[in-house]
């Protein structure tokens, strides 16, 4: 099989798409010049996986969704990831590629709190949007698929918070992707600006077991001197969906980013979450958990560069595979010249539950700098049978100890899930991937 | 209430090819507290180990059996169920799973699906137990065992203890690492439990437990075997004189047992 080189949408294509949305002329042009970019850029190559035989053409770009006129029109299924009893007011729910829903507690908004769908966003905060979009985070040009995100991006919301403000309750985004095909090239941006404070979580959906679909999204997170950002998600895209997940933060001075991230993805899957600590003393967490199942082959990068003096980088990814399923962990710490009492630590972890489960972890440290501190630690085994015979030795049957040792194994990112309901449905999610 | 008996009949135990129990015959029946005491490498905790199933332990000959029940024919899990506790000497760190959550597992595992313990109910007896432990409530929300002290596992162990109620308990070194005043309390804890069904296997080379839990009786090993056998005169003895005359009595050189030279 040859690589495809031909793009599925062209610059006609694409130029009637941004003009039919009435995007401003900006956007229009730097989706042009992305495709334009797209035909000459190779495929990213992540580490120890191929992806050359990775659908990454069969979808439809373009699929409208119906608004709702009430939470309860939801489907059963969408329902269990919204706080329903207490109501979360700051909310938006992205049916295909339009707003199904869309609520802000008032109280945020006289303060300038922004929570809205990208597309309105590039309307109505214009030069905001333009000042973060693929800038500081991200690149257009890193390979071909984030310029294809370029090109074709067709969804996400932009989170913006103004100095000062801390928003207390946390800020939710659902991506259902309802119509089986339908593609998510979905770009979230979340500013954080100095001496604020945000949570955001995120929840992808989809539902198609046979059809083909395709996910590249691009998600920018800046934090800027002083902000605290605690952004948290789960992806539960079926198995017909091949994704490429980018999420990329900067964080400035004293900033701090913490991602919680449940790679619950039934497909294909390439996740790279870079965090690039550009001011003195900032700090990032990076936890992901994930489960692969059937033949899934996954790719994780978590990766921290110390570019500020004390900065901090921590990096936790746990995953637990099965069946014939494979997983590529990327611990990567860098620390850059100057970046003087930087701290690097990572911790890769990899339970495997059956024979044909394959998993890897791979701590790198790059350091240009001599004094600062790092360490790593990296294991791929197996449900310990000392743990077990303890925790049998109490009654236990063997299939509940392995639940508990599993769940106690994703636990660190699960308990961080700050919405209750997010939280469990995560619970859920690895309850019905592992068992 | 009828109580339990285990009876350990010429029991032989391996450890990766490499024989550590050589026959050991034991019965403790319900309201019986036996100790078996020995230096270090005799075999004590191989014999602990052995009754619960630990996965490095191969039984080679011989026979556990609860109530006439052939122990070594059950799952791990079943031989909790059966009534059998083992408090170990290294108890295993289990992250992200609180002791709470355990331990209402664990009570839950020995009722039938159906009749789980209430919530309400399972704090107030995990409440009760910890109070006469002395121990700090948040313990119960911290991982299971978890950076917990020396001190605070064995306090873990002996509060499974009090909340499962076993028929038979062994308790393997339940007082190496502990000071005096931990020492105290974990004995008041077992002595609770004392009554005309419980019986109970303390397993320690230290006589000092024995002066806050009086044993019935008393059984030396040595060699991978019950060498002497006695009652609570004969730990007074060994506290007093050592091992050494029961060396030379038998004519043992090297009491020790699966050592490499």
């Amino acid at each position: 099989m040859t690589v495809e080189t031909k793009l599925p949408y062209d610059q006609d294509y694409v130029r009637s798409f941004s003009e039919n949305r009435k995007e401003p002329e900006w956007m229009k042009e730097l989706r042009l010049q992305a495709l334009e970019l797209a035909e000459g850029l190779e495929m990213p190559k992540p580490d120890k996986t191929s992806i050359k035989r990775w659908n990454f053409n069969d979808y439809k770009h373009d699929v409208k969704g119906e608004s709702i006129q009430s939470l309860r029109d939801l489907p059963e299924d969408i329902q269990v990831f919204l706080d329903m009893e207490n109501h979360n007011e700051n909310l938006i729910i992205q049916r295909n590629q339009s707003v199904a829903y869309q609520s802000l507690a008032s109280g945020l908004d006289e303060k300038g709190v922004i929570l809205t769908d990208i597309q309105t966003a590039i309307k109505d905060h214009s030069d905001l949007v333009q000042r973060y979009y693929m800038k500081d985070a991200v690149q257009i040009d890193e390979h071909k698929l984030t310029a294809l995100h370029t090109a074709l991006m067709n969804g996400g919301v932009f989170v913006y918070v103004p100095k000062n403000v801390q928003v207390e309750e946390p800020l939710q985004a659902v991506f259902w992707q309802e119509d089986p095909e339908a593609a998510s090239f979905n770009h979230v941006i979340v500013v954080a600006e100095a001496n604020s404070s945000l949570t955001y979580v995120e929840n992808y959906i989809s539902h198609n077991t046979d059809e083909h679909a395709v996910a590249n999204i691009v998600t920018e997170v800046i934090a800027h001197d002083n902000a605290n950002i605690n952004f948290g998600s789960v992806d539960n895209f079926a198995v017909g969906t091949t994704v490429y997940v980018n999420r990329r933060g900067v964080a400035y001075r004293d900033a701090r980013i913490e991602w919680n991230l449940g790679q619950m993805n039934d497909g294909n899957t390439v996740s790279e979450n870079i965090t690039h600590l550009i001011g003195d003393n900032s700090t990032s967490y990076a936890k992901t958990v994930a489960v692969g199942r059937g033949n899934q082959a996954q790719n994780f990068t978590a990766k921290i560069v110390n570019y500020g003096k004390q900065s901090e980088g921590y990096i936790l990814q746990h995953g637990v595979m099965k069946d014939s399923s494979s997983a590529i962990f990327n611990g990567i710490g860098k620390i850059e010249h100057g970046a003087t009492k930087a701290n690097a630590e990572q911790e890769s972890r990899v339970l495997m539950l059956s024979r044909d489960a394959r998993g890897d972890a791979n701590p790198i440290l790059l350091i240009d700098e001599d004094d600062v501190t790092a360490g790593h630690a990296a294991s791929v085994g197996r449900v310990d049978p000392i743990q077990l015979y303890y925790l049998m030795s109490r009654g236990i049957s063997q299939e509940e100890a392995e639940r508990l040792v599993i769940h106690g194994f994703l636990a660190p990112v699960v308990k961080e899930i700050p919405i209750n309901a997010v939280r469990e449905q995560l619970t859920e999610v690895i309850e019905r991937k592992v068992y | 209430m009828a109580s339990s008996t285990l009876e350990i009949k010429d029991l032989h135990v391996e450890i990766e090819g490499q024989e550590i129990l050589k026959g050991v015959n034991l019965t403790i029946n319900g309201g019986e507290f036996h100790a078996v005491m020995g230096p270090n490498g005799t075999g004590k905790s191989t014999l602990a180990s052995a009754i619960m199933g630990h996965p490095k332990y191969e039984v080679t000959q011989g026979q556990v059996l609860l109530d006439g029940e052939d122990v070594l024919e059950m799952e791990i899990d079943e031989r909790a169920k059966a009534g059998l506790f083992l408090a170990m000497q290294y108890p295993s760190e289990i992250s992200g799973v609180t002791t709470s959550d355990f331990l209402r597992s664990s009570i839950n595992a020995h009722r039938e699906e159906g009749d789980e313990i209430s919530l309400m109910k399972f704090i107030k007896e995990m409440d009760e137990a910890m109070d006469y432990l002395e121990m700090d409530k948040n313990m119960a929300q911290r991982y299971l065992n978890e950076g917990f002290s020396g001190g605070e596992k064995k306090r873990n162990e002996i509060l499974q203890l009090m909340m499962l109620k076993p028929e038979i308990a062994i308790l393997d070194e339940i007082d190496s690492g502990l000071d005096i005043d931990a020492l105290k309390v974990v004995s008041k804890g077992i002595n609770k439990l004392r009554d005309e069904s419980f019986g109970c296997l303390i397993i320690t080379h230290y006589q000092r437990l024995l002066d806050y839990i009086t044993p019935d009786k008393v059984h030396v090993m040595m060699q991978g075997r019950v060498v002497k056998s006695g009652g609570p005169e004969l730990a007074q003895r060994l506290e007093a004189e050592g091992y050494d005359w029961i060396k030379q009595e038998l004519g043992i050189e090297d009491e020790t047992v699966g050592q490499k030279a």
